[in-house]
């Protein structure tokens, strides 16, 4: 298993979020988390890199095991765990710098400064995630002159450079048009051969159409998780079934 | 991770910095202010008629008068046109007018106030002589240059203000079938109302402090003027006029002309803050 | 009145509004640089003033200038920019937050004279640090840091979340998320602030008028006296010594602050379309 939670807690401030959590995720594969607005999913989602850390009113207990390490040990550096943990962001949010440098950031904030190092790593990665193509001939414009779709690819190629075990994806589509949706869907199945990847969405046909396993999220808790054929075709839960057969949410 | 420790350490004391500074400034203003406020009293020496160094008299009253009433004109003066600038830049003008205001407005902020006050002497005090009546320097004179010192002040923060009126306020004023008038006036300005008068209390803060223009311009006679071509004398030129010769309780006495410069600096400064505060609880 | 007329009205009173404005501006720097052109040349850029300005030029007006700026420039910038990041980024305490804009607020707003007569009980009669053009910076630091410090956190704080988010994301630290992201990113706006401050100090005369001592000599280092350009106008034209040099200092002046605007405008426009926002 890649990842393991146990028993996760958590909430900000007074307000409980995520309650008695417990899932597995194992490699190289796509798991998608599914559910109503609200239900906890993201939050659950940024609680695998730390990133609800940065409010200071977050608060967790429990256990989330990544290779089987607790990130909220106390020997766990944030920073460390972060690169390790990528993350794609509903919103395409690539810095305003150029393309190549946008690529390459990951590579110089941890310690690369090796040009000939960080241009293959560019290339290499730009190509992973499908865009070296459309971007071959101007690297050094402004990442932020890209369409939607071509900003969020940017940001995958970005997560990718540093070479991370995990990749998250917080409803990476919600703001694209169909063609550029299909293009990631394509590039999430691509890249989880080399990546485990954790996607949030909104869109039940995205869950099924790439992901292998699916947790169902509801007022923050999972309550059905398996193969994603089984939770769509067969679901154990009647909460499952209404929210999947459009019932709710 | 010590790193990131002093950074935000080190930024911190900055502030710790500026708060100290500040405290040095009110502590020596006031601590100078002691013996004329003892000997005195701060109402003698507030509602004082009299300025008499040499006598040891010390009465602010002619100055406290003399800013009020500059100031006060050098709003009449700016405002209407200020206002209406900062309309026709957020309202009317096309976007490369618009574009090209930005500068402008910004190069009216940056002239330095001695060019003002310099052209003042040069243009505006002849113009009065021949025109009017007395030798030039007079209130009306440090008005016309302070109004226009004022104007970029009072445009650029009142044109954030009708900016920031909802887009939607006016689509549905002007979906009624308003004339851009009407939405102005109607929806517009009252919208934008504690933005500009934010704006103006800025720019009574400036000409209030405003010294070398004025004091170029405005004649320095310490007396209560009775028509716009007399000259008077205001806090800040007083000071700065006397300031190189002062010693013993003349020397206190222009330090308490400054903290009561900086007490009305205070006083505008709350209420502007009250009016931000409003703004944003109206808004929410 | 007919609706429509009024409507007409007062479009072209807000019409005229802002062509009035512009006229103003025009007449004001087109009389300073045409009366004062006759008098530059090269011999009174380079020159000392001679018999108290009435003859000579404006060399050491210049440097003083310089020196001050370079000062003011040392000690504001990173000062006013520091509070106002450590504000934007660090800051959790609301208390803390309300008191340094209140401080700010009213010290952007007090008169520059009481700045002045604060730098002569301060820094010449309690530090006796002497007349100088340090002494004079050192004021003109302190007046400039509020203005600098509102504009640079307006510019962080508008730095959008989702950018310091991916940044964050990738495993920044703090610091680095500082430097690569926001910094650069709010670094137009931080620019125009540390501009406008600095124009304001580059201009003041009233602040410092009983601070640098006011010599006419060359300022050959910071502890020198010395006299800045805005100063010596104000000398030259008040107590009448010469109108001639008088005008030729104000072009002087005019011009720089003119440049200073247009070329700071130029770069800013050219940073923001390679950021391409």
């Amino acid at each position: 298993m890649k990842i393991e939670v146990n028993h996760f807690n958590a909430g900000f401030g007074n307000m409980e979020i995520l309650k008695d959590i417990n899932l597995k995720i194992p490699k190289h594969s796509v798991t998608a988390l599914i559910g109503p607005s609200g239900c906890g999913k993201s939050t659950f989602l940024r609680s695998i890199n730390r990133m609800n850390d940065l409010s200071r009113d977050f608060c967790c207990n429990g256990d989330i095991l990544i290779n089987s390490m607790n990130i909220y040990g106390d020997e766990i550096d944030v920073v460390d765990l972060r690169k390790n943990v990528g993350m794609v962001f509903q919103k395409a949010n690539p810095f305003p710098m150029s393309i190549y440098d946008n690529v390459a950031y990951g590579l110089r904030i941890h310690g690369i400064h090796d040009d000939y190092e960080i241009s293959k790593v560019v290339e290499k990665s730009l190509k992973q995630a499908a865009l070296w193509e459309e971007v071959e001939d101007k690297l050094f414009e402004s990442a932020l002159n890209l369409s939607g779709g071509q900003q969020q690819r940017l940001c995958i190629a970005r997560t990718i450079a540093v070479n991370p075990d995990i990749i998250l994806m917080d409803e990476p589509c919600s703001a694209l048009d169909p063609i550029s949706t299909l293009k990631i869907e394509e590039l999430i199945s691509e890249l989880k051969k080399d990546y485990t990847i954790v996607l949030v969405t909104h869109n039940m046909q995205q869950a099924k159409r790439s992901s292998d396993y699916t947790a169902f999220f509801l007022n923050g808790e999972v309550i059905e998780s398996g193969l994603t054929r089984n939770i769509f075709q067969n679901p154990q839960e009647i909460k499952t079934q209404d929210y999947i057969m459009g019932r709710f949410g | 991770m010590i790193k990131e420790y002093i950074i935000e350490k080190g930024l911190f004391s900055i502030n710790t910095i500026l708060i100290i500074l500040s405290s040095l400034m009110v502590i020596f203003l006031l601590n100078e202010s002691i013996p004329i406020i003892q000997n005195y009293g701060i109402g003698d020496f507030i509602f004082g008629l009299t300025w008499s160094p040499d006598n040891n008299i010390f009465g602010i009253l002619p100055m406290i008068a003399g800013s009020v009433i500059i100031t006060g004109l050098s709003l009449v003066l700016s405002i209407p046109l200020a206002i209406s600038c900062a309309i026709f830049l957020e309202e009317i003008a096309p976007s490369n007018i618009k574009k090209l205001f930005k500068p402008i407005i910004q190069t009216l902020a940056g002239i330095p106030s001695v060019i003002y006050g310099f052209f003042g002497l040069t243009v505006i005090v002849p113009l009065i002589r021949n025109n009017f009546t007395g030798s030039g320097f007079s209130v009306i004179t440090a008005s016309i240059i302070l109004a226009v010192m004022i104007l970029p002040t009072i445009i650029s923060v009142s044109q954030d203000a009708i900016k920031s009126v909802p887009e939607n306020y006016k689509e549905a004023s002007f979906g009624l079938g308003s004339t851009h008038w009407q939405v102005i006036r109607n929806i517009i300005l009252p919208t934008a109302l504690p933005g500009i008068v934010t704006a103006i209390i800025l720019g009574i803060g400036r000409a209030i402090g405003e010294t070398l223009a004025v004091l170029m311009l405005v004649g320095n006679v310490n007396i209560i003027p009775t028509s716009i071509f007399e000259p008077a004398r205001t806090l800040t030129s007083n000071i700065a006029l006397e300031m190189g010769y002062a010693t013993g309780i003349h020397y206190n006495a222009l330090f308490t002309t400054a903290t009561v410069l900086f007490a009305m600096i205070i006083i505008l400064m709350s209420i502007c803050w009250m009016i931000q505060k409003r703004g944003v609880g109206n808004a929410c | 009145m007919h609706v429509k007329s009024i409507q007409k009205i007062t479009s072209f009173w807000f019409k005229l509004s802002g062509a009035i404005t512009l006229a103003i501006l025009m007449i004001i720097v087109s009389y300073i640089l045409i009366k004062g052109i006759g008098a530059i040349n090269l011999e009174f850029l380079l020159t000392k003033p001679v018999d108290s300005g009435r003859e000579g030029g404006i060399l050491p007006m210049i440097l003083s200038s310089l020196y001050l700026l370079a000062v003011t420039s040392f000690i504001a910038i990173p000062l006013g920019v520091g509070s106002a990041l450590y504000m934007a980024e660090y800051n959790e305490n609301h208390k803390l937050e309300v008191v340094i804009r209140f401080i700010s607020q009213v010290l952007a707003s007090v008169p520059s004279i009481v700045f002045g007569l604060f730098g002569l009980a301060f820094l010449i009669f309690f530090l006796k640090t002497g007349w100088s053009l340090l002494s004079g910076g050192v004021i003109l630091s302190l007046m400039s840091m509020p203005t600098i410090y509102q504009v640079s956190e307006v510019a962080l704080k508008s730095v959008p979340e989702h950018y310091k988010e991916g940044c964050y994301g990738m495993g920044a630290t703090k610091w680095q998320c500082i430097t690569s992201i926001i910094l650069p990113t709010a670094a137009s706006g931080i620019f125009t602030g540390i501009i406008l401050a600095l124009t304001r100090a580059f201009s003041e005369a009233a602040a410092v008028m009983y601070l640098v001592g006011s010599s006419l000599e060359m300022p050959t280092s910071l502890l020198d006296t010395g006299r800045p350009l805005p100063l010596h106008l104000y000398v030259l034209a008040n107590e009448g010594i010469s109108m001639e040099n008088a005008y030729g200092t104000a072009f002087v002046l005019i011009a720089i602050v003119l440049t200073i605007t247009i070329l700071s405008n130029h770069i800013i426009s050219k940073y923001e379309i390679k950021l391409g926002v």
